[in-house]
């Protein structure tokens, strides 16, 4: 199905009722890519669902598997999709033929939302085509109107067509199987190397410099006992040890982009190292979505509610407005809704704002009812937001403004399996635990962290990494899957040093044998 | 109009029939046929594929939820995102097994869908004749037993925010006489038909746990099939191992023995029933029996083929020959039906390897209409 430029395939009245919203948007202050809305039917929208949003992908299987359960979900009535709307410049978003116009004008409305956030949020900068890189500066507006170039709907077009021609070359069979290995790897990225200089541009040191060890300031008299001479040549002589077991090393510090790491480094073939780029270069396209999904999420239903009730909806309309919303906002089941997480938050922080309930005069009130009647009638609410939407991803938006009465007004607990019972329980309602284990969650989009720490381990040629264990083992056979993969890639043994139960560990597979000792480095 | 999806989906069908792609799988996760049955809740397998990755191990993890509840309490299922269709295509991987409230007469027709079974014909004994009625529709007039609150609510609520009486901080709605809604009902007349499922099964000592799991579950679905598509399905359940008894669904599934197998017993047992309960001129009838193939004779296999012919078969829609492949078993029984009963369509034969057989082979039992 191509995708055309012109909006001719959408209904005219659907026409106006997008220009009188987009109208409503910009007085409210939303700044948006034009946004170009196509009507699909129920079909084409669980076909384009299942390529994640675009009409032209790369063929492989997992596509057809998405698309089997959204259309099974849709066939026996569990689900469907009211909506879907891509970071792209235009943006492209799909209306479900069929619906009411309450529910497109409800979505219409919600889109606004989610494209004024890609405008917006500073996580999206990464997704500009144009931008060199590094992005260190990703909320200085560019001069005049910022307009950058993400056409990634012409990008992921062209992925496709660059598979396909390597498809034609050598198979199905052989490129999806390398596709899978490659996807096997596709969270082993990251997240920030677009805003950061990762890598310093390598300083040869000829003769290497005289060690200094830093010494801590003391009067003359004192100097003997503050930095004792015996202390400072111990630490003289751990800095040159260190100094020489880095020479030579590879890479010079660990990386988390395991991927970029093997594109540079693994002795590929040309066309496979184009499809290791390609997964690479859509995992980095997807990763700001799954980075600000609560925000994002809460950003548009806070818009769409807002206009719809206040601007769109007429009285005959808004009762079914309100059954539809409340589905979307729904929390069943003990579940966490990220669509009314995101929104009840942006309402806190605007209405504690609006109030001038922040700041350390606030934080240091301990008298309960002055708190409850505190309003300075600030008017800062809407400010705020704006401000919040740009400069926050989901980790630091709910570290900064989930508090303590949010959690006990919205009853978040946090649940851990239990070894006695067999099943998933609540295990705390204290704030401070169910803060943790939410942030915990969202932190690297809840990935383990891995990194690549030397390419020539015991001078083999075998790769290591190195998993940060942060708390949580990996699970093992996926770890070992994964190793699995890596080989076929690496083509030589591949090693990772983790912790399990808490005992270090080292995996390794060498191409036939799966292997764990404990002497980790 | 053919979509480009088709592709990546025939690819991934293939992979999870086997077909292509092996080493994938071991990934599949095995939509147990049944989640949780009893208050109608039933899950549907769909078969998803998990691509291995570095990821944390469950059990560890936990998550953060909302809502009620104490500590200690158990949580719904794992922590999953609120997958209510609405927002982005999500990138996150997938779900694994849906789980979905449907009752079993959905379900059914899922399973026939799925499979393309067709529906079954009546064996043409429809004389009786009941009326039903079906409540489908909504209108404004009825019986206050009738009413359908909701609706009537709705209407309530749009009324008084149209009029200006709603009030947020007192949101009481009182529903006025034009507001109500009623439910109402069309008769639909179906012929009555009866049927009885006559379930056998082989309890030797060559059937472990494993096996009877693999009838549970099949006939389970052949239950649900066949009570979708017969108003007041009977079942009798006989095990067998050199003789055989008639016993009550539990037992069926429970019964281990450690004797030889004379499948004759069991052949013989279904006759008499049949004889005494299920006159064919009323009933449409169901053998069905499961076993791993080993029987204790030719002599006894013969016999059964004989039983199977002169007593059996004219009086049945169809039978059903369904054998678990076990590591003891010779798996040499169906052959033999196959050899003598080939030709004849009312004999319906499968072959269950493990688990991920069970589907085909419900599909060659009630694939043929009968």
């Amino acid at each position: 199905m191509p995708i055309s430029p012109n909006q001719a395939d959408l209904p005219r009245y659907l026409l106006v009722e997008q220009e009188k919203i987009e109208a409503i948007g910009r007085r409210y202050g939303l700044d948006f890519f034009p946004v170009v809305f196509q009507m699909l039917s129920y079909d084409q929208m669980n076909e384009i669902a299942a390529y994640g949003g675009f009409p032209n992908r790369y063929p492989h299987w997992r596509f057809g598997m998405e698309y089997e359960r959204l259309s099974k979900s849709y066939e026996y009535g569990l689900s469907k999709i009211y909506e879907m709307v891509i970071n792209n410049n235009p943006s492209y978003a799909y209306l479900l033929e069929g619906n009411s116009l309450t529910d497109q004008k409800l979505v219409m409305c919600h889109v606004l939302g989610h494209v004024d956030f890609f405008k917006n949020n500073f996580s999206f900068r990464s997704t500009d085509l144009d931008a060199g890189e590094p992005i260190t500066d990703p909320v200085r507006k560019r001069g005049g109107e910022y307009d950058p170039n993400r056409r990634w709907i012409d990008k992921m077009a062209n992925h496709g067509a660059a598979v396909r021609r390597i498809v034609d070359r050598y198979g199905i069979a052989r490129v999806e199987q390398f596709v899978d290995t490659c996807l096997s790897l596709e969270n082993l990225v990251d997240p920030w190397s677009r805003f950061v200089r990762r890598r310093r541009d390598e300083v040869v040191e000829e003769e290497p410099t005289a060690v200094e060890v830093p010494r801590l300031r003391s009067k003359d008299y004192m100097e003997e006992f503050i930095n004792p001479e015996e202390y400072i040549e111990e630490q003289k002589k751990k800095i040159e040890e260190a100094r020489e077991k880095k020479k030579g090393r590879h890479p010079a510090s660990r990386e988390q982009d395991v991927l970029l790491f093997l594109i540079e480094n693994a002795p590929l073939e040309r066309w496979e190292r184009a499809l290791l780029s390609i997964v690479r270069d859509e995992a980095y396209y997807f990763a700001p979505q799954m980075e600000t999904k609560i925000m994002n999420e809460g950003w548009a239903s806070y818009w769409h509610s807002k206009m719809m009730t206040s601007d769109v909806c007429d009285w005959s309309e808004i009762v079914d407005y309100a059954e539809n919303n409340a589905g979307v906002m729904v929390t069943s089941g003990g579940r966490l809704n990220p669509y009314k997480l995101g929104v009840e938050l942006y309402r806190s922080v605007e209405d504690r704002w609006n109030r001038g309930q922040f700041g350390p005069e606030w934080e240091d009130c301990n008298d309960l009812d002055q708190k409850r009647h505190w309003d300075l009638r600030l008017g800062l609410g809407q400010q705020k937001i704006f401000e919040v939407r740009a400069l926050y991803n989901d980790v630091t938006f709910i570290d900064e403004f989930l508090t303590e009465d949010f959690a006990l007004e919205h009853q978040l607990f946090s649940f851990g399996w239990s070894n006695r019972n067999e099943r998933f329980e609540i295990d705390s309602r204290e704030f401070k635990n169910v803060k943790e284990r939410l942030l915990s969650q969202l932190t690297n989009f809840g990935n383990p962290f891995i990194y690549v720490e030397d390419a020539n381990f015991e001078n083999r040629g075998e790769l290591l990494l190195v998993h940060d264990h942060r708390g949580v083992d990996l699970r093992g056979d996926y770890a070992n899957e994964t190793l699995a993969a890596l080989v076929r890639i690496w083509r030589r043994p591949v090693n990772l040093a983790t912790l399990s139960d808490g005992k270090k560990t080292l995996l390794r597979f060498d191409g036939k044998e799966h292997s764990s000792r404990a002497d980790a480095p | 109009m053919s979509l480009k999806i088709d592709q990546d989906h025939s690819r991934f069908r293939a992979i999870v029939r086997g077909k292509i792609r092996q080493n994938l799988r071991r990934y599949i996760s095995q939509g147990e046929l049944i989640g949780r049955k009893g208050k109608d809740l039933v899950s549907i397998p769909i078969p998803q594929i998990d691509i291995p990755r570095f990821v944390y191990g469950d059990k560890q993890r936990g998550g953060v939820g909302q809502g009620k509840g104490d500590v200690g309490d158990p949580v719904g299922g794992q922590e999953q995102e609120g997958d209510d269709g609405q927002g982005h295509a999500g990138q996150d991987a997938g779900e694994h097994n849906l789980e979905v409230d449907v009752t079993l007469d959905e379900l059914a027709d899922i399973l026939g869908e799925e499979l393309e079974l067709p529906a079954i014909e009546n064996k043409g004994k429809n004389r009786i004749v009941s009326a039903k009625d079906r409540y489908t529709g909504i209108r404004r007039v009825g019986p206050d037993s009738l009413k359908h609150f909701k609706r009537t609510y709705k209407e309530a609520l749009r009324r008084s925010v149209a009029s200006g009486v709603y009030n947020p901080k007192d949101p009481i709605i009182v529903p006025q006489h034009d507001d109500r809604r009623f439910r109402s009902w069309k008769e639909d007349v179906e012929p009555v038909a009866n049927a009885v499922i006559i379930y056998m099964m082989d309890v030797s000592g060559s059937m472990g746990d494993e096996q009877k799991e693999i009838v549970r579950i099949e006939s389970f679905w052949i239950d649900t099939w066949l009570r979708r598509q017969y108003q007041g399905l009977e079942s009798r359940y006989i095990i067998h191992d050199a003789v055989a008894r008639e016993v009550d669904r539990d037992t069926f599934f429970r019964t281990r023995e450690s004797g030889g197998t004379m499948i004759s017993s069991a052949y013989k047992l279904c006759g008499q029933l049949i004889d005494q309960h299920y006159p064919s001129s009323e009933w449409n009838i169901y053998p069905f029996h499961f076993s791993d193939g080993d029987n204790w004779s030719m002599d006894d296999t013969l016999s059964c083929i004989e039983l199977l012919k002169t007593d059996i078969l004219t009086r049945v829609n169809m039978f059903a020959y369904g054998q678990v492949e076990s590591p003891y078993g010779s798996g040499q029984f169906v052959k033999d039906l196959r050899e003598h009963f080939s030709e004849d369509e009312r004999v319906v034969t499968s072959e269950i390897r493990d688990r991920d057989a069970i589907v085909g082979s419900i599909k060659d039992f009630l694939g043929k209409g009968k």
